[in-house]
């Protein structure tokens, strides 16, 4: 499949508004060549190659809306699509919430291609695999790990003279090391647009070390320890928390922002003064789309949490009209602010702590508090004047992320890491905190 | 594990949802029509000649069609219904080897016999980096067979209006019993799966699952409290019919603190059970952390066979296929080997089946060709098996797959995914409510709560729908904030009783995730209410803020 242009899909979306009959019209163009390499075991165990582009249509009569999708780009099937589209629309229910569909927005391009990602083939994918495999093979450990590329479209087009298109180009590597006897096992992630700052040797090697330090792991007693958490084990607490910035669920008493009362938090000190939390589409490290996919509405930078303050909520055209504010585009990345300390200097300035390399199996336990359990994985170790001492067993933990916030000793340089179950291209840093709970023993490796 | 669910009831936020949809939107007459039997075998020997010409010593092909009717309401307004159809055909080789797979959404001959090149091709670029043979398990060829789940009616056939009354009655009942806020959903499946391979199978499956989850919130502004109840439905392998509530279906919870439901289920009447729960729920006594002796009921413990059970007697888990996602597992090849590694009690029976009627996994053949079945894979507490697709079984000394690959669309290369796995009924006659007599510090939980498990599957917690304290033999109040965490093996060990064949249900999963790239897949585990001693459980109140 070839990657349709501008022109391509300005004449499709341009089409589609063209058949409408109804009294409004919503038209997607979407497509993706999505490329990866799954190896185990020391050997490559799939790759394929997934091509697709979809069109979607979403029309709407008075307060009754139906959606339709197709493959086909010729006129009779764009046509289709829509007379389809317009049937569901005839048969749904009216939604007492509908919201019409936006007006005529301003998208400020976003730096979301990279042609040298873009360009990533089979060849490349294999090279990336072979070279976790041969320095494994060659350390004696064992391989298992993920690549995979993404070259997208995204082109938006509503009967209000909405359009918006863009390419964005994606990449992320997941790789596991593991001793042959199973003891001892490390991990490592890297995301970016931007193949240039990919280095496959670089990740196996991160991975390779953590395996062969995690060996033979000491148990300490569960309890609230001083940690230092890289940013793969905070990425899915921190995106679990953000959920919570719904203005409505906020406003409706059923969000850990609700207060006694009825009232919310926004503007209240909840974290650590030097918490500093924003969404920015813009951000050259984690550029994203500069408009909403779900509303069309233009991203903005928004700062969530300001110096320790909640300083902004999502709020969705229905509920931003019933409150009478602006609705708010859903943020695609988070971006936290840190300062030029590695991970390693982090280390240097502790004197006892417990060293996470990630967290694992994160769920909610209380959304009133954001209590979340999980685990830490691969690479657990403890630090003593400065230095990591030994590996450790991995602990369960019931933390919730506010409280992290709230604890924050020392930030490090924020880092490109991609989300896992939460969907955000994440800037963050390493963090030091004290006092985090683990509350009992794991015995896996 | 459950990963990447569509549906995140409490996720970021009580009642917070996340709903995909798969494929393309279609018309709801359109959900009807079906391609003619002869077709898909013409199809799909093109895809088996063009294989073989290429060089592939043998061949499957998938024609699928996956279609999916989402009904998504929010207390008395419905915001979303839709018809979604996904079409294609999935083509796996073994060539000089090594496996190859492509898909296509290209119906047509020219596009069928490409992909089915492409496979081959593949598999050949594979077979370089091959360190060994893929090894099959022989599979006799059935000729042309079909099957198709058992149900009494169809839900393509059912009005949508018919279904969102349903939904809003069930959420008005809710919030006219004390809750503030309503979510549910109806999820309805319905897979056409055409499988044909160069053994000699042609098999045609027409199958049908569905779910209707909801959850009921209260919020107490005064004090800023706020609680949730999900429904004690489970999804299952049938029709409509399910939603079509019996009395005889309906069985009390020990005590009488819940209705529970077999197979069938009244919505309306658990959403106002939920509605009064999730109000009591702002009040209910919060835990005091200890020593417990847990009475589960099957609505909760399937989620705890699944996570601790399921998963790690999966052999590609085993093998360390999938050591960097969903991880490796404690139940290594010696401790099978040895004959004698106590999983469990001896109480503890665990079958895994792919055959019982009105389960997510029942289906006559899976996606290897492979006639489904039962077998033990704990028996009086010992690991005595694993779960095999075709090219494992001979790892574990088995002649025959066990019937457990899967796909979960024509567009994915079919890989090990967990049948049904399920505690199997106490021997001796015995009731929850006679089960609670014997418990003097207890804890009884009835529905699934939040799940995490570490990559080994040793340590987890869960937590649950309903806490009842259990005191010197009598059910007493309702409690809070409780979850318990525990060791697979321990936990196991400390199973004490299991009550009969006459409690015996399932639960079960629309999403139970693994593989890069992921696929999900549908599972249900059966138990009766059982009862474990000694287990570690923690107070999860917090104060933020």
């Amino acid at each position: 499949m070839t990657i349709l242009t501008q022109e391509q899909t300005k004449h499709i979306t341009d089409r589609v508004l063209s058949f409408s009959k109804a009294d409004e019209c919503i038209v997607t163009v979407s497509g993706s060549r999505n490329g990866n390499i799954r190896f185990a075991r020391n050997q490559v165990s799939t790759a394929g190659l997934a091509d697709d582009t979809n069109i979607s249509v979403t029309v709407a009569f008075g307060k009754r809306q139906g959606t339709a999708t197709i493959n086909e780009f010729d006129d009779k099937s764009l046509e289709k699509v829509v007379r389809r589209a317009e049937d569901l629309a005839r048969l749904a229910p009216e939604n007492p919430e509908f919201m019409p569909a936006v007006s005529k927005q301003e998208y400020k391009a976003s730096q979301t291609f990279n042609a040298k990602t873009a360009a990533i083939d089979p060849e490349f994918r294999a090279q990336t695999a072979a070279y976790a495999i041969e320095a494994c093979k060659k350390n004696k450990l064992v391989a298992a790990g993920f690549f995979t590329d993404g070259n997208q479209i995204s082109s938006v087009a509503n009967s209000n003279g909405v359009y918006g298109h863009q390419q964005q180009t994606s990449l992320d590597f997941t790789c596991t090391v593991r001793t042959e006897d199973g003891r001892g096992s490390g991990w490592v992630k890297r995301s970016a647009s931007d193949a240039n700052k990919f280095d496959a040797r670089e990740a196996a090697d991160v991975a390779i070390e953590k395996a062969l330090r995690s060996v033979d792991a000491k148990a300490l007693e569960p309890g609230r320890y001083t940690v230092i958490l890289e940013p793969a084990a905070t990425s899915e607490l921190l995106g679990y928390m953000l959920f919570g910035f719904d203005a409505r669920q906020t406003d409706e008493g059923r969000s850990f922002l609700s207060k006694k009362g009825g009232a919310s938090r926004l503007g209240d000190k909840l974290f650590d003064q030097q918490v500093n939390i924003w969404a920015d589409p813009w951000n050259p490290d984690v550029p994203v789309l500069p408009w909403d996919t779900e509303n069309l509405i233009a991203r903005k930078r928004m700062d969530l949490i300001k110096d320790g303050k909640v300083n902004a909520l999502n709020y969705s055209q229905y509920w931003a009209k019933k409150k009478g504010v602006p609705a708010t585009a859903t943020p695609g990345n988070i971006i936290m602010a840190g300062t030029d300390k590695s991970t390693a200097e982090l280390i240097a300035n502790t004197k006892k702590g417990v060293l996470v390399t990630r967290t694992w199996y994160i769920r909610m336990v209380d959304p009133q508090s954001v209590l979340l359990t999980g685990l830490t994985r691969d690479g657990t170790f403890y630090i003593e004047n400065g230095k990591i001492k030994y590996p450790i067993k991995n602990f369960r933990f019931n933390e919730s992320p506010v409280t992290m916030l709230n604890n924050i000793e020392e930030i490090g340089k924020p880092v490109v890491i991609g989300g896992d179950e939460v969907p955000f291209q994440m800037l963050i840093p390493p963090m030091k905190v004290r006092d985090f709970n683990f509350t009992s023993l794991s015995d896996a490796v | 594990m459950e990963r990447r669910t569509f549906l995140k009831i409490g996720a970021g936020t009580a009642g917070a949802m996340l709903v995909p949809v798969f494929g393309n939107a279609i018309a709801a007459e359109e959900l009807l029509t079906a391609m003619p039997v002869a077709a898909k075998k013409a199809l799909a020997d093109i895809a088996l000649n063009a294989a073989t010409k290429a060089g592939a010593s043998y061949c499957d092909v998938r024609i699928g069609r996956y279609l999916n009717q989402y009904i998504i309401t929010r207390d008395l307004n419905v915001e979303n219904v839709t018809n979604t159809e996904s079409a294609g055909v999935g083509v796996r080789v073994v060539c000089n080897g090594a496996y190859g797979f492509a898909a296509t959404n290209d119906m047509t001959p020219d596009g069928i016999a490409g992909a089915a090149r492409q496979a081959v091709a593949i598999a050949k670029a594979n077979a370089k980096l091959q360190s060994e043979p893929v090894r099959l398990a022989p599979v006799k060829g059935v000729g042309e067979v079909s099957w198709a789940t058992p149900i009494v009616k169809d839900w393509r056939a059912v009005p949508i209006k018919d279904k969102a009354e349903l939904l809003i009655a069930a959420n008005k009942a809710g919030m006219d019993a004390g809750a503030s806020f309503m979510q549910s959903m109806l999820f309805q499946v319905n897979q056409q799966k055409y499988f044909a391979s160069t053994d000699g199978s042609y098999i045609d499956q027409d199958l049908q699952r569905m779910w209707a989850p909801f959850s009921a919130t209260a919020v107490d502004k005064a004090s800023g409290k706020f609680r949730s109840r999900n429904g004690l439905s489970t999804p299952v392998g049938m029709g409509y019919e399910y939603l079509d509530a019996r009395k005889e279906d309906k069985i009390k919870a020990a005590g009488g603190v819940a209705t529970l439901y077999t197979k069938s289920y009244d919505i309306v009447e658990d959403a106002r059970a939920a509605g009064r729960d999730a109000k009591r729920k702002l009040t209910a006594k919060s835990v005091t952390p200890g020593k417990y002796d847990l009475m589960l009921s099957p609505e909760h413990l399937y989620l705890t066979i699944h996570e601790s059970v399921g998963h790690p007697t999966e052999l590609d888990r085993v093998l360390g296929y999938e050591a960097n996602y969903a991880g490796t597992s404690f139940a290594t090849l010696d401790k099978w080997e040895s004959k004698s590694f106590k999983y469990g009690s001896p109480l503890v029976n665990i079958v895994a089946d792919k055959t019982t009627p009105g389960s997510l996994g029942n289906v006559g053949y899976d996606d290897e060709g492979v006639k489904t079945k039962r077998w033990d894979i704990i028996k009086d507490g010992i690991l005595v098996s694993y779960q095999a697709t075709r090219d494992q079984a001979h790892i574990i000394g088995k002649e025959e797959s066990d019937g457990c690959s899967y796909a979960d669309s024509w567009s994915n290369v079919q890989f090990q995914r967990m049948p049904n796995v399920s505690l199997q009924a106490g021997q001796k006659k015995l009731t929850p409510d006679e089960m609670v007599k014997d418990i003097k510090k207890g804890i009884y939980i009835v529905g699934e709560g939040s799940f995490s498990i570490d990559q080994q599957r040793y340590n987890f917690q869960f937590g649950g729908q309903l806490f009842y304290e259990i005191k010197n033999g009598k059910i007493g109040q309702m409690l809070e904030d409780v979850a318990y965490q525990s060791n697979t093996q321990d936990f196991w060990n400390a199973c004490t009783a299991i009550c009969d064949e006459r409690d015996w249900r399932m639960g079960g999963s629309f999403f139970d995730g693994k593989g890069q790239p992921p696929q999900i897949s549908i599972v249900s585990h059966g138990s009766s209410t059982a009862r474990f001693n000694g287990i570690n459980v923690i107070n999860t109140a917090r104060k933020i803020g």
